[in-house]
Protein backbone atom coordinates (compact mmCIF):
# COMPACT_ATOMS: atom_id res chain seq x y z
CA UNK A 1 0.00 0.00 0.00
CA UNK A 2 1.12 3.39 -0.96
CA UNK A 3 2.20 5.55 2.58
CA UNK A 4 1.21 8.60 0.83
CA UNK A 5 -2.51 7.33 1.15
CA UNK A 6 -4.89 6.61 3.87
CA UNK A 7 -7.93 4.18 2.57
CA UNK A 8 -7.44 2.04 -0.96
CA UNK A 9 -9.80 -0.15 -2.42
CA UNK A 10 -8.62 -2.65 -5.32
CA UNK A 11 -11.37 -4.22 -7.79
CA UNK A 12 -14.08 -4.01 -4.49
CA UNK A 13 -16.51 -6.77 -4.66
CA UNK A 14 -19.58 -7.19 -1.91
CA UNK A 15 -22.25 -9.37 -2.26
CA UNK A 16 -25.16 -10.07 0.19
CA UNK A 17 -26.97 -13.62 0.01
CA UNK A 18 -29.95 -12.23 0.66
CA UNK A 19 -32.06 -15.12 1.67
CA UNK A 20 -35.53 -14.41 -0.18
CA UNK A 21 -37.48 -15.13 3.23
CA UNK A 22 -35.83 -14.92 6.66
CA UNK A 23 -35.22 -18.17 7.73
CA UNK A 24 -34.93 -18.23 11.74
CA UNK A 25 -35.99 -21.30 12.58
CA UNK A 26 -34.02 -24.97 12.63
CA UNK A 27 -36.95 -26.95 10.86
CA UNK A 28 -37.94 -24.65 8.25
CA UNK A 29 -34.28 -24.25 7.44
CA UNK A 30 -34.68 -28.30 7.73
CA UNK A 31 -37.29 -28.75 5.21
CA UNK A 32 -36.00 -26.15 2.85
CA UNK A 33 -32.85 -27.63 2.31
CA UNK A 34 -33.71 -31.65 2.14
CA UNK A 35 -36.50 -29.75 -0.73
CA UNK A 36 -33.89 -27.59 -2.35
CA UNK A 37 -35.89 -24.55 -1.90
CA UNK A 38 -33.07 -22.68 0.31
CA UNK A 39 -33.13 -20.30 -2.64
CA UNK A 40 -30.82 -17.28 -2.53
CA UNK A 41 -31.07 -13.89 -4.43
CA UNK A 42 -27.73 -12.34 -5.04
CA UNK A 43 -27.32 -8.56 -4.08
CA UNK A 44 -24.55 -7.01 -5.38
CA UNK A 45 -23.81 -3.87 -3.68
CA UNK A 46 -20.22 -3.36 -5.05
CA UNK A 47 -18.82 -4.24 -8.38
CA UNK A 48 -15.32 -3.46 -8.88
CA UNK A 49 -14.75 -0.08 -7.15
CA UNK A 50 -11.31 0.85 -6.95
CA UNK A 51 -10.36 4.21 -5.40
CA UNK A 52 -7.92 5.77 -3.19
CA UNK A 53 -7.96 8.43 -0.73
CA UNK A 54 -4.72 10.69 -0.14
CA UNK A 55 -3.69 10.96 3.51
CA UNK A 56 -5.53 14.52 4.77
CA UNK A 57 -7.81 14.67 1.76
CA UNK A 58 -11.36 15.58 2.60
CA UNK A 59 -13.28 13.24 0.36
CA UNK A 60 -17.12 12.90 -0.72
CA UNK A 61 -18.90 10.04 -1.62
CA UNK A 62 -22.27 11.32 -3.48
CA UNK A 63 -24.49 8.94 -5.26
CA UNK A 64 -28.25 7.67 -5.26
CA UNK A 65 -29.97 5.67 -2.55
CA UNK A 66 -29.12 1.80 -3.21
CA UNK A 67 -25.69 3.15 -4.76
CA UNK A 68 -23.51 1.89 -2.50
CA UNK A 69 -22.13 4.57 -0.29
CA UNK A 70 -22.82 3.19 3.02
CA UNK A 71 -21.60 0.04 2.27
CA UNK A 72 -18.36 1.52 1.10
CA UNK A 73 -18.18 2.92 4.39
CA UNK A 74 -19.08 0.01 6.99
CA UNK A 75 -16.02 -1.75 4.21
CA UNK A 76 -13.54 1.31 4.98
CA UNK A 77 -14.14 0.99 8.86
CA UNK A 78 -13.78 -2.99 8.62
CA UNK A 79 -17.30 -3.50 9.72
CA UNK A 80 -17.61 -5.29 6.14
CA UNK A 81 -14.90 -7.52 4.58
CA UNK A 82 -15.56 -7.61 1.17
CA UNK A 83 -16.67 -10.45 -1.38
CA UNK A 84 -13.61 -10.01 -3.58
CA UNK A 85 -10.86 -7.36 -3.40
CA UNK A 86 -8.92 -5.85 -1.16
CA UNK A 87 -9.81 -3.07 1.26
CA UNK A 88 -6.56 -1.26 2.94
CA UNK A 89 -6.52 1.25 5.72
CA UNK A 90 -3.49 2.92 7.45
CA UNK A 91 -4.46 4.31 11.01
CA UNK A 92 -6.91 4.48 13.56
CA UNK A 93 -10.46 5.00 12.31
CA UNK A 94 -12.87 6.56 14.22
CA UNK A 95 -16.58 6.40 13.19
CA UNK A 96 -19.12 8.90 13.68
CA UNK A 97 -21.87 6.77 14.89
CA UNK A 98 -25.36 7.12 13.75
CA UNK A 99 -27.80 8.84 16.35
CA UNK A 100 -27.62 7.18 19.52
CA UNK A 101 -26.33 3.62 18.33
CA UNK A 102 -23.54 3.54 20.97
CA UNK A 103 -25.71 4.67 23.53
CA UNK A 104 -27.98 3.06 26.20
CA UNK A 105 -30.69 5.55 26.69
CA UNK A 106 -31.61 4.56 30.45
CA UNK A 107 -27.90 5.80 31.47
CA UNK A 108 -27.42 9.39 31.71
CA UNK A 109 -24.96 11.60 29.43
CA UNK A 110 -21.85 11.07 31.74
CA UNK A 111 -22.05 7.19 31.69
CA UNK A 112 -22.41 7.14 28.09
CA UNK A 113 -19.83 9.20 27.00
CA UNK A 114 -17.78 6.73 29.27
CA UNK A 115 -19.22 3.58 27.27
CA UNK A 116 -19.18 5.38 23.97
CA UNK A 117 -15.53 6.25 24.65
CA UNK A 118 -15.06 2.50 24.97
CA UNK A 119 -16.90 1.16 22.15
CA UNK A 120 -14.57 3.62 20.24
CA UNK A 121 -11.69 1.68 21.86
CA UNK A 122 -10.46 4.65 24.46
CA UNK A 123 -9.42 4.11 27.85
CA UNK A 124 -11.05 5.83 30.77
CA UNK A 125 -7.75 7.43 31.92
CA UNK A 126 -7.72 9.12 28.30
CA UNK A 127 -11.38 9.75 28.32
CA UNK A 128 -10.86 11.54 31.94
CA UNK A 129 -8.77 13.99 30.06
CA UNK A 130 -11.11 14.56 27.40
CA UNK A 131 -14.46 14.54 29.25
CA UNK A 132 -14.44 18.43 29.95
CA UNK A 133 -13.34 19.02 26.24
CA UNK A 134 -16.70 16.65 25.10
CA UNK A 135 -19.02 18.70 27.54
CA UNK A 136 -17.66 21.95 26.26
CA UNK A 137 -18.74 20.71 22.86
CA UNK A 138 -22.03 19.46 23.38
CA UNK A 139 -23.12 22.43 25.24
CA UNK A 140 -25.07 19.90 27.81
CA UNK A 141 -23.37 20.57 30.94
CA UNK A 142 -26.60 20.89 32.57
CA UNK A 143 -27.94 17.69 31.13
CA UNK A 144 -25.07 15.69 32.19
CA UNK A 145 -26.99 13.42 34.86
CA UNK A 146 -30.27 12.98 33.23
CA UNK A 147 -30.76 9.74 31.78
CA UNK A 148 -30.49 10.22 27.58
CA UNK A 149 -33.81 8.92 27.22
CA UNK A 150 -35.11 12.03 28.05
CA UNK A 151 -33.02 13.82 25.49
CA UNK A 152 -33.77 15.05 21.95
CA UNK A 153 -32.18 13.76 19.01
CA UNK A 154 -30.23 16.57 18.14
CA UNK A 155 -28.62 16.46 21.86
CA UNK A 156 -27.85 13.26 21.30
CA UNK A 157 -26.39 13.75 18.09
CA UNK A 158 -24.61 16.53 19.75
CA UNK A 159 -22.87 14.67 22.43
CA UNK A 160 -22.19 11.55 19.90
CA UNK A 161 -20.50 13.98 17.29
CA UNK A 162 -18.32 15.69 20.80
CA UNK A 163 -16.85 12.00 21.34
CA UNK A 164 -15.73 11.16 17.83
CA UNK A 165 -14.10 14.14 16.98
CA UNK A 166 -12.56 14.94 20.38
CA UNK A 167 -9.52 13.21 19.32
CA UNK A 168 -7.38 13.67 15.93
CA UNK A 169 -8.15 10.13 14.36
CA UNK A 170 -6.12 9.03 11.15
CA UNK A 171 -9.21 8.43 9.39
CA UNK A 172 -13.14 10.12 10.46
CA UNK A 173 -15.84 8.60 8.91
CA UNK A 174 -19.24 11.05 8.50
CA UNK A 175 -22.51 9.23 7.26
CA UNK A 176 -24.94 11.76 6.73
CA UNK A 177 -24.63 13.42 10.59
CA UNK A 178 -24.32 16.80 10.00
CA UNK A 179 -28.14 16.91 9.10
CA UNK A 180 -29.54 16.76 12.36
CA UNK A 181 -28.98 19.67 15.17
CA UNK A 182 -29.57 23.27 14.61
CA UNK A 183 -28.27 25.22 11.94
CA UNK A 184 -25.87 26.99 14.81
CA UNK A 185 -24.62 23.55 16.09
CA UNK A 186 -23.96 22.19 11.85
CA UNK A 187 -22.03 25.14 11.55
CA UNK A 188 -19.87 24.05 14.82
CA UNK A 189 -19.55 20.80 13.43
CA UNK A 190 -18.38 22.13 9.89
CA UNK A 191 -16.07 23.97 11.75
CA UNK A 192 -14.28 21.30 13.48
CA UNK A 193 -13.99 19.03 10.35
CA UNK A 194 -12.84 22.01 8.72
CA UNK A 195 -10.36 22.38 11.62
CA UNK A 196 -9.28 18.83 11.62
CA UNK A 197 -8.76 19.48 7.73
CA UNK A 198 -5.41 21.20 8.99
CA UNK A 199 -4.35 18.27 10.96
CA UNK A 200 -3.48 14.81 9.28
CA UNK A 201 -7.00 13.75 9.51
CA UNK A 202 -8.26 12.08 6.77
CA UNK A 203 -12.04 12.66 6.36
CA UNK A 204 -14.63 10.62 4.73
CA UNK A 205 -18.21 11.74 3.86
CA UNK A 206 -21.34 10.78 3.07
CA UNK A 207 -23.75 13.44 2.63
CA UNK A 208 -27.08 13.70 -0.01
CA UNK A 209 -26.55 17.44 0.83
CA UNK A 210 -24.21 17.98 -2.49
CA UNK A 211 -23.73 21.82 -1.71
CA UNK A 212 -22.05 20.15 2.22
CA UNK A 213 -20.03 17.98 -0.16
CA UNK A 214 -18.85 20.55 -2.35
CA UNK A 215 -18.07 23.35 0.05
CA UNK A 216 -16.16 21.24 2.48
CA UNK A 217 -14.60 18.40 0.25
CA UNK A 218 -11.34 18.50 -2.12
CA UNK A 219 -12.30 14.78 -3.83
CA UNK A 220 -14.87 13.05 -4.48
CA UNK A 221 -16.02 10.01 -6.01
CA UNK A 222 -19.39 9.12 -7.36
CA UNK A 223 -21.42 5.89 -7.11
CA UNK A 224 -24.13 4.47 -9.20
CA UNK A 225 -25.46 1.07 -8.75
CA UNK A 226 -22.30 -0.17 -7.21
CA UNK A 227 -20.09 0.81 -9.47
CA UNK A 228 -17.75 4.38 -9.88
CA UNK A 229 -19.52 6.57 -12.15
CA UNK A 230 -16.49 9.56 -11.73
CA UNK A 231 -14.29 10.45 -9.41
CA UNK A 232 -11.45 13.53 -8.87
CA UNK A 233 -12.14 16.88 -7.97
CA UNK A 234 -14.82 17.79 -5.29
CA UNK A 235 -16.52 20.99 -7.45
CA UNK A 236 -16.49 19.16 -11.30
CA UNK A 237 -17.53 15.82 -9.55
CA UNK A 238 -20.55 17.54 -7.75
CA UNK A 239 -21.64 19.77 -10.73
CA UNK A 240 -21.72 16.38 -12.99
CA UNK A 241 -24.05 14.97 -10.47
CA UNK A 242 -26.53 17.46 -10.51
CA UNK A 243 -26.55 17.93 -13.64
CA UNK A 244 -28.69 14.57 -13.82
CA UNK B 1 1.96 -15.49 8.57
CA UNK B 2 -1.92 -14.65 7.66
CA UNK B 3 -2.38 -16.77 10.65
CA UNK B 4 0.41 -14.82 13.24
CA UNK B 5 -1.31 -11.44 12.13
CA UNK B 6 -4.71 -12.91 12.99
CA UNK B 7 -3.33 -13.77 16.39
CA UNK B 8 -1.58 -10.32 16.84
CA UNK B 9 -4.46 -8.43 15.92
CA UNK B 10 -6.46 -10.81 18.27
CA UNK B 11 -4.43 -9.91 21.26
CA UNK B 12 -4.41 -5.98 20.71
CA UNK B 13 -7.82 -6.08 20.04
CA UNK B 14 -8.83 -7.49 23.46
CA UNK B 15 -6.24 -5.06 24.94
CA UNK B 16 -7.82 -2.27 23.27
CA UNK B 17 -11.62 -3.17 24.55
CA UNK B 18 -11.37 -4.67 27.64
CA UNK B 19 -12.65 -1.28 29.11
CA UNK B 20 -15.33 -1.91 27.16
CA UNK B 21 -16.05 -4.85 28.40
CA UNK B 22 -15.81 -4.06 32.12
CA UNK B 23 -17.77 -0.78 31.14
CA UNK B 24 -20.43 -2.89 29.79
CA UNK B 25 -20.61 -5.32 32.35
CA UNK B 26 -21.05 -2.16 35.03
CA UNK B 27 -23.75 -0.90 32.90
CA UNK B 28 -25.59 -4.08 33.18
CA UNK B 29 -25.10 -3.90 36.77
CA UNK B 30 -26.09 -0.56 37.35
CA UNK B 31 -29.48 -0.53 35.39
CA UNK B 32 -30.07 -4.06 37.35
CA UNK B 33 -30.67 -1.78 40.65
CA UNK B 34 -31.56 1.34 39.25
CA UNK B 35 -34.05 2.14 41.07
CA UNK B 36 -34.89 -0.08 43.22
CA UNK B 37 -34.66 1.03 47.00
CA UNK B 38 -32.59 -2.23 48.38
CA UNK B 39 -30.31 -1.94 45.53
CA UNK B 40 -27.43 -4.30 45.67
CA UNK B 41 -28.46 -5.92 48.85
CA UNK B 42 -30.68 -7.71 46.25
CA UNK B 43 -28.25 -9.96 45.29
CA UNK B 44 -27.67 -10.64 48.59
CA UNK B 45 -31.16 -11.28 49.61
CA UNK B 46 -32.43 -13.40 46.85
CA UNK B 47 -30.63 -15.95 47.23
CA UNK B 48 -31.17 -16.24 51.04
CA UNK B 49 -34.91 -15.73 50.30
CA UNK B 50 -35.03 -18.74 48.10
CA UNK B 51 -32.54 -20.80 50.29
CA UNK B 52 -35.21 -20.56 52.59
CA UNK B 53 -38.40 -21.14 50.49
CA UNK B 54 -36.50 -24.69 49.40
CA UNK B 55 -34.63 -25.55 52.49
CA UNK B 56 -38.31 -25.92 53.90
CA UNK B 57 -39.80 -27.25 50.98
CA UNK B 58 -37.64 -30.13 50.43
CA UNK B 59 -36.57 -30.49 54.07
CA UNK B 60 -40.49 -31.52 54.29
CA UNK B 61 -41.55 -32.79 51.51
CA UNK B 62 -38.81 -34.82 50.07
CA UNK B 63 -36.73 -35.66 53.47
CA UNK B 64 -33.53 -35.07 51.38
CA UNK B 65 -30.96 -37.23 53.56
CA UNK B 66 -28.32 -34.65 53.91
CA UNK B 67 -26.06 -33.55 56.70
CA UNK B 68 -26.26 -29.27 56.84
CA UNK B 69 -28.96 -28.98 53.34
CA UNK B 70 -29.10 -25.29 53.14
CA UNK B 71 -25.61 -25.10 52.47
CA UNK B 72 -25.27 -27.80 50.76
CA UNK B 73 -28.26 -26.79 48.17
CA UNK B 74 -27.35 -23.22 48.06
CA UNK B 75 -23.60 -23.84 46.81
CA UNK B 76 -25.33 -25.84 44.31
CA UNK B 77 -27.88 -23.16 43.53
CA UNK B 78 -25.64 -20.54 43.16
CA UNK B 79 -23.21 -22.34 41.08
CA UNK B 80 -25.78 -23.53 38.67
CA UNK B 81 -27.73 -19.42 38.71
CA UNK B 82 -23.72 -18.50 37.58
CA UNK B 83 -23.96 -20.79 34.32
CA UNK B 84 -27.81 -20.31 33.27
CA UNK B 85 -27.85 -16.93 34.29
CA UNK B 86 -24.17 -16.10 32.31
CA UNK B 87 -25.90 -18.76 29.37
CA UNK B 88 -28.98 -17.23 28.84
CA UNK B 89 -27.89 -13.96 28.70
CA UNK B 90 -25.35 -14.24 26.36
CA UNK B 91 -27.19 -16.27 23.82
CA UNK B 92 -29.21 -13.70 23.14
CA UNK B 93 -26.34 -10.68 23.31
CA UNK B 94 -25.44 -10.63 19.92
CA UNK B 95 -28.98 -10.01 18.52
CA UNK B 96 -28.95 -7.78 20.98
CA UNK B 97 -26.25 -5.69 20.15
CA UNK B 98 -26.57 -5.36 16.50
CA UNK B 99 -26.91 -1.72 17.04
CA UNK B 100 -23.67 -1.63 17.82
CA UNK B 101 -22.70 -4.29 15.20
CA UNK B 102 -23.81 -2.91 12.07
CA UNK B 103 -22.55 0.71 12.96
CA UNK B 104 -18.96 0.93 14.65
CA UNK B 105 -16.23 -2.08 14.79
CA UNK B 106 -15.68 -3.93 18.14
CA UNK B 107 -14.87 -7.57 18.47
CA UNK B 108 -18.28 -9.36 18.73
CA UNK B 109 -17.44 -11.80 21.06
CA UNK B 110 -17.33 -8.99 23.84
CA UNK B 111 -21.28 -9.32 24.07
CA UNK B 112 -21.37 -12.98 25.11
CA UNK B 113 -18.08 -12.60 27.24
CA UNK B 114 -19.63 -9.44 29.14
CA UNK B 115 -22.17 -11.02 29.83
CA UNK B 116 -21.04 -13.93 31.63
CA UNK B 117 -18.76 -11.13 33.29
CA UNK B 118 -21.89 -9.76 34.44
CA UNK B 119 -23.10 -13.42 36.05
CA UNK B 120 -19.37 -13.45 37.75
CA UNK B 121 -20.35 -10.47 39.36
CA UNK B 122 -23.73 -11.67 40.61
CA UNK B 123 -22.18 -14.61 41.84
CA UNK B 124 -19.66 -13.06 44.04
CA UNK B 125 -22.55 -10.96 45.73
CA UNK B 126 -24.80 -14.42 46.15
CA UNK B 127 -21.50 -15.80 47.56
CA UNK B 128 -22.13 -13.39 50.62
CA UNK B 129 -25.61 -14.99 51.08
CA UNK B 130 -23.90 -18.37 50.53
CA UNK B 131 -21.46 -17.40 53.70
CA UNK B 132 -23.89 -16.16 55.83
CA UNK B 133 -25.72 -19.62 55.82
CA UNK B 134 -22.80 -21.18 56.22
CA UNK B 135 -22.03 -19.29 59.66
CA UNK B 136 -25.77 -19.51 60.53
CA UNK B 137 -25.42 -23.33 59.82
CA UNK B 138 -21.71 -24.00 61.58
CA UNK B 139 -19.86 -25.12 58.78
CA UNK B 140 -17.21 -22.78 59.05
CA UNK B 141 -15.05 -22.43 56.22
CA UNK B 142 -11.45 -23.81 56.28
CA UNK B 143 -7.80 -22.58 54.69
CA UNK B 144 -8.99 -25.32 52.18
CA UNK B 145 -12.09 -22.87 51.15
CA UNK B 146 -9.53 -20.10 49.78
CA UNK B 147 -9.56 -22.48 47.05
CA UNK B 148 -12.67 -21.22 45.96
CA UNK B 149 -11.62 -19.25 43.07
CA UNK B 150 -10.56 -22.53 41.23
CA UNK B 151 -14.14 -24.07 40.54
CA UNK B 152 -14.91 -21.00 39.98
CA UNK B 153 -12.51 -20.30 37.26
CA UNK B 154 -13.15 -23.47 35.63
CA UNK B 155 -16.87 -23.14 35.64
CA UNK B 156 -16.50 -19.12 33.99
CA UNK B 157 -14.23 -20.61 31.36
CA UNK B 158 -16.43 -23.53 30.12
CA UNK B 159 -19.62 -20.54 30.51
CA UNK B 160 -17.74 -18.63 28.19
CA UNK B 161 -16.61 -21.26 25.80
CA UNK B 162 -20.41 -22.46 25.63
CA UNK B 163 -21.92 -18.47 25.54
CA UNK B 164 -19.54 -18.03 22.35
CA UNK B 165 -21.18 -21.13 20.85
CA UNK B 166 -25.09 -20.44 22.07
CA UNK B 167 -24.73 -16.63 20.85
CA UNK B 168 -23.48 -17.56 17.39
CA UNK B 169 -25.80 -20.66 17.03
CA UNK B 170 -28.92 -18.22 18.07
CA UNK B 171 -27.73 -15.24 15.28
CA UNK B 172 -29.01 -18.15 12.40
CA UNK B 173 -31.73 -20.07 14.55
CA UNK B 174 -33.60 -17.97 16.84
CA UNK B 175 -35.54 -20.99 17.91
CA UNK B 176 -32.42 -21.82 20.28
CA UNK B 177 -33.92 -19.49 22.70
CA UNK B 178 -36.37 -21.21 23.16
CA UNK B 179 -34.93 -24.90 23.07
CA UNK B 180 -32.32 -23.85 25.65
CA UNK B 181 -34.48 -23.61 28.74
CA UNK B 182 -36.14 -26.39 28.20
CA UNK B 183 -32.61 -27.46 28.12
CA UNK B 184 -31.47 -25.99 31.02
CA UNK B 185 -34.30 -27.93 33.13
CA UNK B 186 -33.30 -31.21 31.99
CA UNK B 187 -29.99 -30.05 32.74
CA UNK B 188 -30.41 -28.73 36.04
CA UNK B 189 -31.71 -32.28 37.33
CA UNK B 190 -29.02 -33.95 36.06
CA UNK B 191 -26.78 -31.75 38.17
CA UNK B 192 -26.86 -33.19 42.06
CA UNK B 193 -27.76 -30.01 43.40
CA UNK B 194 -31.07 -30.29 45.51
CA UNK B 195 -30.01 -34.22 45.63
CA UNK B 196 -26.84 -35.97 46.82
CA UNK B 197 -25.19 -38.27 44.77
CA UNK B 198 -25.63 -41.20 47.18
CA UNK B 199 -29.43 -41.10 46.10
CA UNK B 200 -28.21 -42.75 43.04
CA UNK B 201 -26.41 -45.50 44.45
CA UNK B 202 -28.12 -48.46 42.93
CA UNK B 203 -28.92 -46.82 39.46
CA UNK B 204 -25.82 -47.12 37.16
CA UNK B 205 -26.99 -45.73 34.47
CA UNK B 206 -28.25 -42.39 36.25
CA UNK B 207 -24.23 -41.99 37.85
CA UNK B 208 -23.04 -42.71 33.90
CA UNK B 209 -25.00 -39.96 32.53
CA UNK B 210 -24.10 -37.35 35.52
CA UNK B 211 -21.15 -38.48 35.37
CA UNK B 212 -21.07 -37.09 31.35
CA UNK B 213 -21.98 -33.22 32.83
CA UNK B 214 -19.60 -31.25 33.07
CA UNK B 215 -21.52 -28.89 35.50
CA UNK B 216 -21.33 -31.83 37.95
CA UNK B 217 -17.39 -31.42 38.62
CA UNK B 218 -18.04 -27.92 39.55
CA UNK B 219 -20.30 -28.05 41.82
CA UNK B 220 -19.25 -30.90 43.31
CA UNK B 221 -15.62 -29.24 43.60
CA UNK B 222 -17.35 -26.08 44.67
CA UNK B 223 -19.15 -27.89 48.11
CA UNK B 224 -16.02 -29.69 48.18
CA UNK B 225 -13.72 -26.73 49.25
CA UNK B 226 -16.59 -24.86 50.89
CA UNK B 227 -17.50 -27.77 53.06
CA UNK B 228 -14.44 -29.24 53.84
CA UNK B 229 -14.36 -28.14 57.09
CA UNK B 230 -17.81 -29.71 58.19
CA UNK B 231 -17.22 -33.23 57.07
CA UNK B 232 -13.40 -33.85 55.55
CA UNK B 233 -14.45 -37.48 54.55
CA UNK B 234 -17.14 -36.55 52.35
CA UNK B 235 -15.85 -33.33 51.56
CA UNK B 236 -12.41 -33.91 50.34
CA UNK B 237 -9.59 -31.58 48.97
CA UNK B 238 -10.13 -32.43 45.38
CA UNK B 239 -7.06 -34.26 43.77
CA UNK B 240 -4.80 -33.41 41.26
CA UNK B 241 -6.52 -35.65 38.77
CA UNK B 242 -9.67 -34.14 39.20
CA UNK B 243 -8.26 -30.42 39.27
CA UNK B 244 -6.68 -31.69 35.33
CA UNK B 245 -10.16 -32.68 34.49
CA UNK B 246 -12.11 -29.61 35.48
CA UNK B 247 -9.45 -27.95 33.74
CA UNK B 248 -9.73 -29.88 30.65
CA UNK B 249 -13.50 -29.37 30.19
CA UNK B 250 -12.83 -25.41 30.45
CA UNK B 251 -10.55 -24.69 28.66
CA UNK B 252 -11.91 -27.47 25.99
CA UNK B 253 -15.06 -25.86 25.91
CA UNK B 254 -13.74 -22.24 25.74
CA UNK B 255 -11.22 -23.35 22.72
CA UNK B 256 -14.00 -24.55 20.82
CA UNK B 257 -16.42 -22.23 21.33
CA UNK B 258 -13.97 -19.52 20.41
CA UNK B 259 -13.77 -21.84 16.98
CA UNK B 260 -17.16 -21.75 16.15
CA UNK B 261 -17.46 -18.49 17.36
CA UNK B 262 -14.62 -17.04 14.83
CA UNK B 263 -16.51 -19.47 12.20
CA UNK B 264 -19.70 -18.12 12.47
CA UNK B 265 -19.07 -14.25 13.31
CA UNK B 266 -18.08 -13.13 9.54
CA UNK B 267 -21.88 -13.70 8.86
CA UNK B 268 -23.19 -12.54 11.76
CA UNK B 269 -23.47 -9.15 9.91
CA UNK B 270 -25.77 -10.18 7.31
CA UNK B 271 -28.48 -11.54 9.81
CA UNK B 272 -28.86 -8.91 12.44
Amino acid sequence: MNSQNAVELHDVQMHFNMSKEKLENLKEYFIKMVTHKLMYEDYTALDGVSFEVKKGDIFGIVGLNGSGKSTTLKLISGILSPTRGTVETQGTIAPLIELGAGFDMELTARENIYLNGSVLGYSRKYMDQKFDEIVEFSEMREFLDTPMKNYSSGMVARIGFAIATMTKPDILIVDEILAVGDFHFQEKCENRISGLMGGDTTVIIVSHAIEQIERLCKHCVWLEKGRVKMIGNAKEVCEAYKST
Amino acid sequence: MNQQKGIKRFFADFKKFFPLLLNLAGKDFKLKYRRSILGVLWSILNPLLTMIIITRVFGILLKVQVENFATYYLLGYTLWTFFSESTTNSMSSIVSGAPLIKKVYIPKYVFPVEKCLFSLINFGFSLIAVLLVMLLQGVYPTPVSLLVFLPVLYCFLFCVGFSLILSALTVYFRDIMHLYSVLLTIWMYLTPIIYPMSILKDHDKAIAIVHCNPMYYFVEYFRAVMMHGSDPIAYPVPSFAFNMVCLAIGLGTLVLGGLVFSRAQKRFILHI
